[in-house]
């Protein structure tokens, strides 16, 4: 702090009290206090920060630590993200077939797809004839030949039906109540391919979360023993403070914020590394996704979710200063 | 002001810094603390600072008993006491100002108030001049009123000095003493630890003289 620099007034100066003869110890008003309490949080959060880009090789590597620490969980949540998106956009694939049982009037079939409409599960039904199915199977089937040897089509009306739900036991629940209509004479649904996505995305949240809370430690020693080095480099300021009449709350503070800084400069550095690894990847995952006619992309951290990672990281830095403070600084006293 | 009843100190080392020590020193008193080194001195000024607690007895500072003082007290305790130190204690990362200006953000007072008393407490030990040097380019007595500066910017009634002239010549030593006395004389309670025995006989004033930790002497040097 310059000492020529203007003066920020908050509150109005008290008028000069009269002071007892001799020296007496002058009290400072609440309010005052109050603001002066504000003005040294203020002051200590910009010197703190200050204080490390005096040092930014060293600043830089702690943040680099932070970010890479936050950063490999957040891409591998990520990464199950995107999974599960591609694997609801397989979802179609996944439909169910029902099978009708054989000479079904026409009417009746159309009052089943109507039925069926009504149903809040079901997202789409469409009948597909035995001439149009069969017309299809020759085509793509490459036994066009043989089956035209066929004296009578042999294929069933059948309904594709997409559900609007994807949770494995509501469309079983679905299934049920589909293959209980008279006129169905089977109901096909890939139910294990749906319920083994979920187990494996279960599982590899857990991966996730396993792992960002090793790292999420592995932030809080960083950031720990960081600040532990700064109290030792500190150590002479520290005496002096606590000698003068500083509580345990001053001399924490700029340790506290330094910790703050740490965390959050590496929760916006991981972002940064996040990004330039989904850019770097985009590209070759669009190209893949047109191969296979898919217009699925990759998809990054909305905005919500990178606040709250930056906000993650600010706290565990925060966290990992707290447990270095409480550690040490008590051990400095004046001797 | 200050009051010692019985005062024990006993390190863990198991040797005794003071025994049985018993004073009274009346509010705006100066006085000198003398003795060789090793006699007890800093011992008996950090009981007072709460740098030290006693293993026996009751210390008293404006009636107030430390021994009943929590930790969480001790900084708002030690507002109330201004200490100087031999090797000033000052910090070289920052300007004379800062380093006065330390007890007072600590205290919370407002900027401007800061100012106004730091700049106060520099004209009063004529660095007026100086508050932008950074302490390490001053000279040892410049340095010596820096850290007098800082221990009375507060405005506390007890002043503790721990061989202020120490590393001073005399000429330089006496200006520094004639400051003390100006504190004292506005009703400032001084209290000085010395071994410069011309120094205490040209003060003319109570002279407490500790012994392997015991009082040996009070009373104006003959």
């Amino acid at each position: 702090m310059s000492p020529r620099r203007p003066l920020p007034r908050t509150a109005p100066k008290p008028p000069p009290k009269p002071r007892p003869k001799g020296a007496s110890q002058s009290r400072t008003r609440l309010a005052d206090r109050l603001d002066s309490w504000q003005a040294h949080h203020s002051t200590t959060a910009v010197e703190s920060l200050q204080r490390l880009f005096r040092t930014p090789l060293q600043s830089l590597l702690t943040w680099l630590v932070v970010a890479v620490a936050v950063a490999l969980p957040a891409a591998l949540y990520l990464v199950l993200n995107n999974i599960q998106n591609l694997g609801y956009s397989w979802q179609d694939s996944g439909q169910m077939s029902v099978f009708l049982i054989e000479d079904v009037r026409p009417e009746a079939i159309d009052a089943l797809l109507a039925s069926l409409n009504e149903d809040a599960r079901i997202d789409q039904v469409s009948h597909v004839p035995p001439n149009d199915a069969l017309e299809e199977f020759k085509a793509y089937s490459g036994l066009g030949r043989v089956l035209q040897g066929l004296e009578e089509n042999p294929l069933p009306d059948v309904l594709l039906i997409r559900p609007a739900t994807n949770n494995p036991d509501a469309l079983g629940e679905l299934r049920e109540t589909i293959a209980a209509e008279p006129l169905v004479a089977e109901v096909r649904l890939d139910m294990a391919w749906v319920r083994r996505l979920q187990e494996m995305m279960a599982l590899g949240q857990r991966v996730v979360l396993a792992l960002a809370t090793l790292l999420a430690l592995g932030v809080l020693l960083a950031v720990g023993n960081t600040i532990r080095l700064a109290i030792e480099n500190r150590r002479d300021e520290i005496l002096v403070v606590k000698l003068v009449g500083g509580t345990d709350a001053f001399v924490r503070r700029p340790f506290l914020y330094t910790g703050l800084w740490y965390g959050l400069g590496g929760g916006i550095l991981a972002l940064v590394l996040l990004g330039a690894g989904l850019w770097w990847l985009s590209g070759p995952v669009a190209r893949l996704a047109d191969l296979y006619q898919s217009d699925f992309r990759l998809r990054g951290l909305d905005l919500t979710e990178s606040l709250q990672l930056v906000l993650l990281s600010g706290v565990l830095g925060l966290l990992g200063a707290w447990l270095a403070v409480a550690r040490h600084l008590i051990q400095i006293e004046p001797r | 002001m200050i009051r010692f009843d019985n005062v024990s100190k006993r390190y863990g080392s198991g040797q005794d810094a003071l025994s049985r020590v018993s004073f009274d020193v009346a509010s705006g008193e100066m006085l000198f603390l003398t003795g060789h080194s090793g006699a007890g001195k800093s011992t008996l000024m950090k009981l007072i600072m709460l740098m030290e607690r006693p293993t026996q007895g009751q210390v008293l500072i404006d009636d107030r008993n430390l021994n009943r003082l929590s930790r969480r007290h001790i900084p708002y305790f030690r507002r109330k006491v201004g200490v100087v130190f031999q090797n000033h204690q000052l910090l070289f990362d920052r300007s004379v100002f800062e380093n006065v200006a330390l007890p007072l953000q600590i205290a919370g007072y407002q900027a401007g108030e800061v100012g106004r008393r730091v700049r106060a407490a520099l004209d009063k030990v004529g660095l007026l001049d100086k508050e932008r040097h950074n302490p390490i380019m001053l000279s040892g007595g410049e340095q010596q009123r820096v850290g007098i500066a800082r221990a009375v910017v507060n405005k506390p009634p007890l002043l503790l000095a721990d061989e202020p002239t120490g590393n001073l010549d005399p000429e330089l030593s006496a200006d520094i003493m004639n400051l003390f006395e100006q504190f004292n004389d506005v009703g400032v309670t001084v209290m000085i630890a010395s071994h410069d025995l011309s120094l205490l006989k040209r003060m003319n004033k109570r002279v407490l003289g500790l012994s392997g930790g015991q009082i040996v002497h009070d009373g104006v040097l003959a």
